[in-house]
Protein backbone atom coordinates (compact mmCIF):
# COMPACT_ATOMS: atom_id res chain seq x y z
CA UNK A 1 0.00 0.00 0.00
CA UNK A 2 1.41 3.39 -0.95
CA UNK A 3 1.65 6.17 1.55
CA UNK A 4 -1.11 8.04 -0.22
CA UNK A 5 -3.53 5.09 -0.04
CA UNK A 6 -2.67 4.71 3.60
CA UNK A 7 -3.56 8.31 4.28
CA UNK A 8 -6.82 7.96 2.41
CA UNK A 9 -7.71 4.88 4.41
CA UNK A 10 -7.03 6.60 7.71
CA UNK A 11 -9.10 9.58 6.66
CA UNK A 12 -12.01 7.32 5.66
CA UNK A 13 -11.91 5.56 9.01
CA UNK A 14 -11.99 8.90 10.82
CA UNK A 15 -15.01 10.01 8.79
CA UNK A 16 -16.88 6.81 9.61
CA UNK A 17 -16.10 7.16 13.32
CA UNK A 18 -17.25 10.78 13.28
CA UNK A 19 -20.52 9.92 11.50
CA UNK A 20 -21.13 7.01 13.86
CA UNK A 21 -20.59 9.35 16.82
CA UNK A 22 -23.12 11.88 15.54
CA UNK A 23 -25.71 9.20 14.76
CA UNK A 24 -25.11 7.57 18.14
CA UNK A 25 -25.71 10.80 20.05
CA UNK A 26 -28.79 11.51 17.96
CA UNK A 27 -30.22 8.05 18.71
CA UNK A 28 -29.41 8.24 22.42
CA UNK A 29 -31.12 11.61 22.90
CA UNK A 30 -34.73 11.74 23.97
CA UNK A 31 -36.04 13.78 21.06
CA UNK A 32 -39.57 14.17 22.20
CA UNK A 33 -38.66 15.58 25.62
CA UNK A 34 -35.93 17.70 24.10
CA UNK A 35 -38.29 19.18 21.61
CA UNK A 36 -40.91 19.93 24.24
CA UNK A 37 -38.37 21.62 26.48
CA UNK A 38 -36.29 23.50 23.97
CA UNK A 39 -38.41 24.05 20.90
CA UNK A 40 -41.86 24.87 22.18
CA UNK A 41 -43.38 26.81 19.29
CA UNK A 42 -46.24 28.29 21.29
CA UNK A 43 -43.95 29.64 23.98
CA UNK A 44 -41.56 31.00 21.37
CA UNK A 45 -44.40 32.88 19.69
CA UNK A 46 -45.46 34.44 22.98
CA UNK A 47 -42.03 36.00 23.33
CA UNK A 48 -42.64 38.30 20.41
CA UNK A 49 -42.60 41.20 20.03
CA UNK A 50 -41.09 41.91 23.48
CA UNK A 51 -37.93 39.92 22.83
CA UNK A 52 -37.14 42.38 20.03
CA UNK A 53 -38.73 45.64 21.17
CA UNK A 54 -37.49 45.42 24.75
CA UNK A 55 -34.73 42.84 25.18
CA UNK A 56 -32.84 43.12 21.90
CA UNK A 57 -33.30 46.89 21.89
CA UNK A 58 -31.77 47.12 25.37
CA UNK A 59 -28.88 44.83 24.48
CA UNK A 60 -28.06 47.01 21.47
CA UNK A 61 -28.49 50.24 23.41
CA UNK A 62 -26.25 49.09 26.28
CA UNK A 63 -23.63 47.86 23.84
CA UNK A 64 -23.68 51.15 21.96
CA UNK A 65 -23.33 53.20 25.13
CA UNK A 66 -20.57 51.07 26.60
CA UNK A 67 -18.72 50.92 23.28
CA UNK A 68 -18.83 54.69 22.82
CA UNK A 69 -17.63 55.26 26.35
CA UNK A 70 -14.97 52.57 26.04
CA UNK A 71 -13.73 53.96 22.75
CA UNK A 72 -13.40 57.53 24.00
CA UNK A 73 -11.89 56.55 27.34
CA UNK A 74 -9.76 53.85 25.72
CA UNK A 75 -8.34 56.41 23.29
CA UNK A 76 -7.46 58.66 26.21
CA UNK A 77 -5.78 55.76 28.01
CA UNK A 78 -3.87 54.80 24.86
CA UNK A 79 -2.59 58.35 24.41
CA UNK A 80 -1.59 58.44 28.07
CA UNK A 81 0.20 55.15 27.63
CA UNK A 82 2.15 56.63 24.70
CA UNK A 83 2.77 59.93 26.46
CA UNK A 84 6.27 61.17 27.18
CA UNK A 85 5.09 62.12 30.67
CA UNK A 86 5.87 59.16 32.90
CA UNK A 87 3.05 59.48 35.50
CA UNK A 88 0.48 59.36 32.67
CA UNK A 89 2.05 56.16 31.43
CA UNK A 90 2.04 54.60 34.90
CA UNK A 91 -1.55 55.58 35.60
CA UNK A 92 -2.73 54.18 32.32
CA UNK A 93 -0.75 50.96 32.72
CA UNK A 94 -2.11 50.37 36.21
CA UNK A 95 -5.67 50.98 35.07
CA UNK A 96 -5.34 48.65 32.11
CA UNK A 97 -3.73 45.89 34.15
CA UNK A 98 -6.41 46.06 36.86
CA UNK A 99 -9.47 46.04 34.65
CA UNK A 100 -8.16 43.48 32.21
CA UNK A 101 -7.23 41.24 35.12
CA UNK A 102 -10.58 41.34 36.91
CA UNK A 103 -13.64 39.39 35.80
CA UNK A 104 -16.02 41.80 34.07
CA UNK A 105 -18.80 40.55 36.33
CA UNK A 106 -16.89 41.70 39.41
CA UNK A 107 -16.32 45.17 37.99
CA UNK A 108 -19.95 45.58 36.97
CA UNK A 109 -21.02 44.43 40.40
CA UNK A 110 -18.66 46.84 42.14
CA UNK A 111 -19.88 49.75 40.03
CA UNK A 112 -23.49 48.75 40.70
CA UNK A 113 -23.17 48.70 44.49
CA UNK A 114 -20.28 51.16 44.69
CA UNK A 115 -21.93 54.24 43.17
CA UNK A 116 -24.93 54.36 45.55
CA UNK A 117 -22.62 53.89 48.52
CA UNK A 118 -20.00 56.39 47.40
CA UNK A 119 -22.34 59.10 46.18
CA UNK A 120 -25.31 58.50 48.41
CA UNK A 121 -27.76 58.33 45.52
CA UNK A 122 -28.58 55.95 42.72
CA UNK A 123 -27.43 57.21 39.38
CA UNK A 124 -29.63 56.71 36.33
CA UNK A 125 -29.53 53.06 35.28
CA UNK A 126 -28.09 53.88 31.87
CA UNK A 127 -25.18 55.74 33.44
CA UNK A 128 -24.41 52.84 35.77
CA UNK A 129 -24.62 50.39 32.89
CA UNK A 130 -22.39 52.51 30.66
CA UNK A 131 -19.77 52.79 33.38
CA UNK A 132 -19.98 49.16 34.49
CA UNK A 133 -19.42 47.78 31.01
CA UNK A 134 -17.40 50.70 29.65
CA UNK A 135 -14.74 50.70 32.35
CA UNK A 136 -13.71 47.20 31.36
CA UNK A 137 -14.14 47.80 27.63
CA UNK A 138 -11.90 50.87 27.81
CA UNK A 139 -9.05 48.82 29.27
CA UNK A 140 -9.17 46.33 26.41
CA UNK A 141 -9.69 48.96 23.73
CA UNK A 142 -6.83 51.08 25.06
CA UNK A 143 -4.39 48.29 24.25
CA UNK A 144 -5.91 47.76 20.82
CA UNK A 145 -5.81 51.48 20.01
CA UNK A 146 -2.24 51.77 21.25
CA UNK A 147 -1.21 48.95 18.93
CA UNK A 148 -2.97 50.73 16.06
CA UNK A 149 -1.24 54.03 16.71
CA UNK A 150 2.12 52.31 17.02
CA UNK A 151 1.39 50.52 13.76
CA UNK A 152 1.41 53.79 11.83
CA UNK A 153 4.88 54.30 10.27
CA UNK A 154 7.08 56.80 12.10
CA UNK A 155 7.53 58.80 8.90
CA UNK A 156 3.90 59.92 9.07
CA UNK A 157 4.44 61.84 12.29
CA UNK A 158 7.73 63.22 10.96
CA UNK A 159 6.10 64.44 7.76
CA UNK A 160 3.27 66.08 9.68
CA UNK A 161 5.60 67.77 12.15
CA UNK A 162 7.90 68.90 9.32
CA UNK A 163 4.95 70.77 7.82
CA UNK A 164 4.70 72.68 11.08
CA UNK A 165 1.77 70.79 12.60
CA UNK A 166 1.68 70.50 16.38
CA UNK A 167 1.98 67.07 17.99
CA UNK A 168 -1.70 67.11 18.94
CA UNK A 169 -2.93 68.11 15.54
CA UNK A 170 -0.69 65.57 13.80
CA UNK A 171 -2.14 62.90 16.10
CA UNK A 172 -5.73 63.93 15.44
CA UNK A 173 -5.59 64.41 11.69
CA UNK A 174 -2.82 62.05 10.55
CA UNK A 175 -1.93 59.32 13.03
CA UNK A 176 -5.20 58.39 14.75
CA UNK A 177 -7.27 58.09 11.53
CA UNK A 178 -4.67 55.71 10.11
CA UNK A 179 -4.39 53.81 13.39
CA UNK A 180 -8.13 53.20 13.45
CA UNK A 181 -8.03 51.71 9.98
CA UNK A 182 -5.54 49.17 11.20
CA UNK A 183 -7.65 48.19 14.20
CA UNK A 184 -11.11 47.89 12.68
CA UNK A 185 -10.98 44.07 12.86
CA UNK A 186 -9.85 43.79 16.50
CA UNK A 187 -12.19 46.62 17.47
CA UNK A 188 -15.13 44.71 16.02
CA UNK A 189 -14.04 41.78 18.06
CA UNK A 190 -14.33 43.99 21.15
CA UNK A 191 -17.78 45.04 20.00
CA UNK A 192 -18.97 41.46 19.67
CA UNK A 193 -17.52 40.60 23.07
CA UNK A 194 -19.29 43.64 24.49
CA UNK A 195 -22.62 42.54 23.04
CA UNK A 196 -22.23 39.27 24.86
CA UNK A 197 -21.02 40.94 28.06
CA UNK A 198 -24.29 42.89 28.33
CA UNK A 199 -25.63 39.59 29.64
CA UNK A 200 -23.69 40.25 32.85
CA UNK A 201 -25.65 43.39 33.62
CA UNK A 202 -28.32 41.46 35.55
CA UNK A 203 -26.14 41.79 38.66
CA UNK A 204 -26.97 45.47 39.02
CA UNK A 205 -30.69 44.74 39.05
CA UNK A 206 -33.26 45.17 36.34
CA UNK A 207 -36.84 46.30 35.83
CA UNK A 208 -39.10 44.71 33.22
CA UNK A 209 -38.30 47.56 30.87
CA UNK A 210 -34.51 47.40 31.31
CA UNK A 211 -33.95 43.67 30.78
CA UNK A 212 -31.44 42.75 28.15
CA UNK A 213 -31.67 39.58 26.09
CA UNK A 214 -30.27 36.96 28.41
CA UNK A 215 -32.04 38.23 31.52
CA UNK A 216 -35.25 38.35 29.52
CA UNK A 217 -34.73 34.75 28.43
CA UNK A 218 -33.76 33.48 31.87
CA UNK A 219 -36.80 35.02 33.54
CA UNK A 220 -39.08 33.29 31.05
CA UNK A 221 -37.15 30.06 31.59
CA UNK A 222 -37.96 30.30 35.28
CA UNK A 223 -41.61 31.21 34.96
CA UNK A 224 -42.35 28.54 32.33
CA UNK A 225 -39.93 25.85 33.44
CA UNK A 226 -39.04 25.51 29.79
CA UNK A 227 -35.77 26.27 27.96
CA UNK A 228 -37.30 27.47 24.69
CA UNK A 229 -36.76 31.16 25.59
CA UNK A 230 -33.00 30.53 25.77
CA UNK A 231 -33.02 29.11 22.26
CA UNK A 232 -34.98 32.08 20.95
CA UNK A 233 -32.72 34.53 22.75
CA UNK A 234 -29.65 32.73 21.41
CA UNK A 235 -31.01 33.07 17.88
CA UNK A 236 -31.53 36.80 18.41
CA UNK A 237 -27.93 37.19 19.63
CA UNK A 238 -26.73 35.54 16.45
CA UNK A 239 -28.99 37.77 14.37
CA UNK A 240 -27.07 40.71 15.81
CA UNK A 241 -23.52 39.37 15.91
CA UNK A 242 -23.25 37.44 12.65
CA UNK A 243 -24.22 40.33 10.32
CA UNK A 244 -21.81 42.51 12.25
CA UNK A 245 -18.83 40.25 11.70
CA UNK A 246 -19.82 39.92 8.04
CA UNK A 247 -20.06 43.68 7.65
CA UNK A 248 -16.60 44.06 9.06
CA UNK A 249 -15.26 41.51 6.61
CA UNK A 250 -16.62 43.67 3.79
CA UNK A 251 -15.17 46.85 5.27
CA UNK A 252 -11.82 45.19 5.74
CA UNK A 253 -11.73 44.08 2.13
CA UNK A 254 -12.62 47.55 0.89
CA UNK A 255 -9.99 49.02 3.16
CA UNK A 256 -7.34 46.67 1.80
CA UNK A 257 -8.18 47.83 -1.70
CA UNK A 258 -7.89 51.55 -0.96
CA UNK A 259 -4.49 51.26 0.68
CA UNK B 1 2.03 85.22 5.86
CA UNK B 2 5.25 86.80 4.78
CA UNK B 3 8.25 84.98 6.10
CA UNK B 4 11.55 86.85 5.98
CA UNK B 5 13.32 85.73 2.85
CA UNK B 6 17.04 86.16 2.72
CA UNK B 7 17.66 88.67 5.47
CA UNK B 8 20.76 90.64 4.65
CA UNK B 9 23.88 88.73 5.59
CA UNK B 10 22.02 86.06 7.56
CA UNK B 11 22.42 82.45 6.39
CA UNK B 12 19.23 80.47 5.76
CA UNK B 13 20.68 77.60 7.77
CA UNK B 14 23.54 78.13 10.19
CA UNK B 15 24.79 75.07 12.06
CA UNK B 16 27.36 75.76 14.78
CA UNK B 17 29.43 73.15 16.62
CA UNK B 18 26.77 70.48 16.29
CA UNK B 19 27.13 67.20 18.14
CA UNK B 20 24.69 64.31 18.06
CA UNK B 21 24.98 60.94 19.76
CA UNK B 22 22.67 57.95 19.76
CA UNK B 23 23.54 56.32 23.06
CA UNK B 24 27.29 55.73 22.98
CA UNK B 25 27.51 56.23 19.25
CA UNK B 26 28.59 59.71 18.22
CA UNK B 27 27.11 60.41 14.80
CA UNK B 28 27.96 64.10 14.46
CA UNK B 29 31.22 65.33 15.94
CA UNK B 30 31.27 69.10 15.82
CA UNK B 31 29.69 70.19 12.56
CA UNK B 32 29.90 73.75 11.28
CA UNK B 33 27.73 74.15 8.25
CA UNK B 34 25.69 76.83 6.58
CA UNK B 35 23.46 77.41 3.61
CA UNK B 36 23.07 80.93 2.26
CA UNK B 37 19.78 82.22 0.87
CA UNK B 38 19.32 81.10 -2.73
CA UNK B 39 22.15 78.61 -2.47
CA UNK B 40 21.92 74.92 -3.39
CA UNK B 41 24.14 72.83 -1.14
CA UNK B 42 24.54 69.12 -1.81
CA UNK B 43 25.75 66.96 1.05
CA UNK B 44 27.45 63.75 -0.01
CA UNK B 45 29.27 61.01 1.84
CA UNK B 46 29.22 57.30 2.60
CA UNK B 47 26.25 55.84 4.45
CA UNK B 48 26.66 56.25 8.17
CA UNK B 49 28.61 59.47 7.70
CA UNK B 50 25.90 61.43 9.52
CA UNK B 51 24.62 63.46 6.58
CA UNK B 52 20.98 62.48 7.03
CA UNK B 53 21.24 63.04 10.78
CA UNK B 54 22.61 66.53 10.11
CA UNK B 55 19.66 67.30 7.87
CA UNK B 56 17.18 65.89 10.38
CA UNK B 57 18.74 67.95 13.16
CA UNK B 58 18.19 71.14 11.20
CA UNK B 59 14.42 70.94 11.66
CA UNK B 60 14.80 69.09 14.96
CA UNK B 61 13.37 65.78 13.90
CA UNK B 62 16.47 64.65 15.76
CA UNK B 63 17.35 66.38 19.00
CA UNK B 64 20.94 67.68 18.86
CA UNK B 65 23.16 66.65 21.77
CA UNK B 66 25.06 69.95 21.69
CA UNK B 67 25.46 72.94 19.44
CA UNK B 68 23.26 75.59 17.88
CA UNK B 69 21.21 75.71 14.71
CA UNK B 70 19.92 79.04 13.44
CA UNK B 71 17.16 79.20 10.87
CA UNK B 72 17.33 82.63 9.25
CA UNK B 73 18.94 83.84 12.44
CA UNK B 74 16.38 82.25 14.79
CA UNK B 75 17.73 79.57 17.10
CA UNK B 76 15.64 76.40 16.59
CA UNK B 77 17.58 74.60 19.33
CA UNK B 78 16.65 77.21 21.95
CA UNK B 79 14.29 75.83 24.63
CA UNK B 80 11.79 78.64 23.96
CA UNK B 81 11.95 78.34 20.19
CA UNK B 82 8.63 78.08 18.36
CA UNK B 83 9.68 74.90 16.64
CA UNK B 84 6.41 74.45 14.73
CA UNK B 85 6.69 77.92 13.21
CA UNK B 86 10.36 77.44 12.30
CA UNK B 87 9.63 74.05 10.77
CA UNK B 88 6.93 75.53 8.60
CA UNK B 89 9.59 77.71 6.96
CA UNK B 90 11.55 74.60 5.98
CA UNK B 91 10.12 72.29 3.34
CA UNK B 92 11.15 68.69 4.00
CA UNK B 93 11.27 65.86 1.48
CA UNK B 94 11.91 62.34 2.71
CA UNK B 95 13.48 59.32 1.12
CA UNK B 96 10.26 57.35 1.64
CA UNK B 97 7.91 60.19 0.52
CA UNK B 98 5.72 59.91 3.64
CA UNK B 99 2.56 61.06 1.93
CA UNK B 100 -0.55 60.66 4.06
CA UNK B 101 -2.11 57.49 2.60
CA UNK B 102 -5.59 58.12 3.97
CA UNK B 103 -5.91 61.49 2.24
CA UNK B 104 -6.28 62.40 -1.41
CA UNK B 105 -3.44 64.21 -3.14
CA UNK B 106 -5.29 67.51 -2.81
CA UNK B 107 -5.90 67.00 0.93
CA UNK B 108 -2.24 66.02 1.38
CA UNK B 109 -1.38 69.46 0.05
CA UNK B 110 -4.04 71.50 1.85
CA UNK B 111 -4.21 70.02 5.35
CA UNK B 112 -1.16 71.80 6.78
CA UNK B 113 -1.80 75.00 4.83
CA UNK B 114 -5.19 75.27 6.48
CA UNK B 115 -4.08 74.26 9.94
CA UNK B 116 -0.66 75.86 10.16
CA UNK B 117 -0.98 78.80 7.77
CA UNK B 118 -4.65 79.39 8.56
CA UNK B 119 -5.60 79.67 4.92
CA UNK B 120 -9.14 79.37 3.68
CA UNK B 121 -10.22 76.23 1.88
CA UNK B 122 -10.40 78.04 -1.46
CA UNK B 123 -7.02 79.66 -1.06
CA UNK B 124 -5.34 76.44 0.07
CA UNK B 125 -6.80 74.55 -2.87
CA UNK B 126 -5.69 77.15 -5.33
CA UNK B 127 -2.14 77.08 -3.98
CA UNK B 128 -2.19 73.26 -3.99
CA UNK B 129 -3.28 73.15 -7.61
CA UNK B 130 -0.61 75.64 -8.60
CA UNK B 131 2.10 73.52 -6.96
CA UNK B 132 0.79 70.28 -8.43
CA UNK B 133 0.97 71.99 -11.78
CA UNK B 134 4.54 72.99 -11.00
CA UNK B 135 5.56 69.35 -10.48
CA UNK B 136 3.55 68.26 -13.51
CA UNK B 137 0.80 66.36 -11.70
CA UNK B 138 -2.26 68.57 -12.01
CA UNK B 139 -4.27 65.58 -13.25
CA UNK B 140 -3.69 63.68 -9.98
CA UNK B 141 -5.60 66.04 -7.70
CA UNK B 142 -8.15 63.45 -6.60
CA UNK B 143 -5.90 60.38 -6.67
CA UNK B 144 -4.78 58.59 -3.53
CA UNK B 145 -1.05 58.13 -2.89
CA UNK B 146 -1.22 54.35 -3.25
CA UNK B 147 -2.34 54.77 -6.87
CA UNK B 148 0.75 56.77 -7.82
CA UNK B 149 4.18 55.59 -8.89
CA UNK B 150 7.13 56.27 -6.60
CA UNK B 151 8.28 59.15 -8.76
CA UNK B 152 4.82 60.69 -8.74
CA UNK B 153 4.55 60.27 -4.98
CA UNK B 154 7.83 62.06 -4.48
CA UNK B 155 6.74 64.90 -6.75
CA UNK B 156 3.52 65.20 -4.75
CA UNK B 157 5.63 65.29 -1.58
CA UNK B 158 7.65 68.15 -3.07
CA UNK B 159 4.45 69.98 -4.02
CA UNK B 160 3.14 69.41 -0.50
CA UNK B 161 6.22 71.04 0.99
CA UNK B 162 6.09 73.91 -1.53
CA UNK B 163 2.46 74.62 -0.68
CA UNK B 164 3.60 75.93 2.68
CA UNK B 165 5.63 78.63 0.88
CA UNK B 166 8.82 77.60 2.65
CA UNK B 167 11.90 79.79 2.60
CA UNK B 168 14.07 76.75 1.99
CA UNK B 169 13.78 73.09 1.02
CA UNK B 170 15.60 70.10 2.47
CA UNK B 171 15.86 66.81 0.62
CA UNK B 172 16.86 63.61 2.42
CA UNK B 173 18.05 61.24 -0.31
CA UNK B 174 14.92 61.99 -2.34
CA UNK B 175 15.64 59.50 -5.12
CA UNK B 176 17.16 56.61 -3.16
CA UNK B 177 13.88 54.70 -2.84
CA UNK B 178 12.98 55.09 -6.51
CA UNK B 179 13.29 52.71 -9.43
CA UNK B 180 16.05 53.97 -11.72
CA UNK B 181 13.68 54.99 -14.50
CA UNK B 182 11.76 57.27 -12.08
CA UNK B 183 14.76 59.16 -10.71
CA UNK B 184 14.89 61.57 -13.65
CA UNK B 185 11.43 63.08 -13.19
CA UNK B 186 12.13 63.92 -9.54
CA UNK B 187 15.54 65.42 -10.28
CA UNK B 188 13.97 67.48 -13.05
CA UNK B 189 11.53 69.03 -10.58
CA UNK B 190 14.39 69.76 -8.18
CA UNK B 191 16.42 71.32 -10.97
CA UNK B 192 13.51 73.65 -11.79
CA UNK B 193 13.27 74.62 -8.14
CA UNK B 194 16.95 75.47 -8.01
CA UNK B 195 16.63 77.51 -11.17
CA UNK B 196 13.80 79.48 -9.58
CA UNK B 197 16.20 80.47 -6.80
CA UNK B 198 14.99 78.18 -4.01
CA UNK B 199 17.39 77.72 -1.11
CA UNK B 200 18.13 73.99 -0.99
CA UNK B 201 19.98 71.50 1.16
CA UNK B 202 20.16 68.16 -0.60
CA UNK B 203 21.53 64.95 0.88
CA UNK B 204 22.10 62.79 -2.17
CA UNK B 205 24.03 60.06 -3.90
CA UNK B 206 23.35 61.58 -7.32
CA UNK B 207 26.79 62.96 -8.16
CA UNK B 208 25.71 64.18 -11.58
CA UNK B 209 22.95 66.22 -9.96
CA UNK B 210 25.35 67.66 -7.38
CA UNK B 211 27.77 68.54 -10.15
CA UNK B 212 25.17 70.21 -12.33
CA UNK B 213 22.84 71.90 -9.85
CA UNK B 214 24.87 72.36 -6.67
CA UNK B 215 26.44 75.71 -5.87
CA UNK B 216 28.49 74.01 -3.21
CA UNK B 217 29.21 70.40 -2.32
CA UNK B 218 29.89 69.26 1.23
CA UNK B 219 31.60 65.92 1.75
CA UNK B 220 30.99 64.31 5.13
CA UNK B 221 32.58 61.25 6.65
CA UNK B 222 32.45 59.79 10.16
CA UNK B 223 30.47 62.70 11.59
CA UNK B 224 32.64 65.55 10.36
CA UNK B 225 32.77 67.78 7.31
CA UNK B 226 35.87 66.62 5.49
CA UNK B 227 35.83 69.19 2.74
CA UNK B 228 33.55 71.55 0.90
CA UNK B 229 33.65 73.82 -2.09
CA UNK B 230 32.30 74.29 -5.58
CA UNK B 231 31.28 71.00 -7.22
CA UNK B 232 33.90 71.36 -9.91
CA UNK B 233 36.58 71.36 -7.23
CA UNK B 234 35.24 68.84 -4.67
CA UNK B 235 33.97 66.35 -7.23
CA UNK B 236 36.75 66.53 -9.77
CA UNK B 237 39.87 67.54 -7.85
CA UNK B 238 39.23 66.65 -4.22
CA UNK B 239 41.90 67.74 -1.76
CA UNK B 240 41.40 64.92 0.70
CA UNK B 241 42.23 61.29 0.33
CA UNK B 242 38.92 60.22 1.92
CA UNK B 243 36.93 62.24 -0.61
CA UNK B 244 38.93 60.73 -3.44
CA UNK B 245 38.31 57.21 -2.20
CA UNK B 246 34.58 57.84 -1.81
CA UNK B 247 34.26 59.33 -5.28
CA UNK B 248 36.10 56.40 -6.79
CA UNK B 249 33.71 54.01 -5.07
CA UNK B 250 30.54 55.70 -6.27
CA UNK B 251 32.08 55.93 -9.72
Amino acid sequence: MTKRQQQRLIRSILYVLFAAGVVGIALLADWETTQRNFFNGELARQMFPDVLTIAARNTILYTFLAFSFGLAFGLLLALMRLSSIAPYRWLSTVYIEIFRGLPALLTIFLVGIGIPIAFGTRWPTLVTITLGLGIVAAAYMAETIRAGIEGVPKGQMEAARSLGMSYTWAMVSIIIPQGFRIIIPPLTNELVLLIKDTSLLFVIGTTPASKELLKFGRDLLNTNANATPLIVVGAVYLMITVPLTQLVRVLERRNARSR
Amino acid sequence: MTAPTGREGVPAIDVQELYKSFGDLEVLSGIDFHVDPGEVVCVIGPSGSGKSTLLRCVNRLEEPTAGRILIEGDDITHPDANVDELRSRIGMVFQSFNLFPHLSVLRNLTIAQRRVRGRSKTEAREIARRNLDRVGLSDKVDAYPSHLSGGQQQRVAIARALSMDPDMMMFDEPTSALDPELVGEVLAVMRDLARDGMTMMVVTHEMAFAQEVGDRVVFMDAGVVVEEGPPSQVLTEPKHERTRRFLQMVG
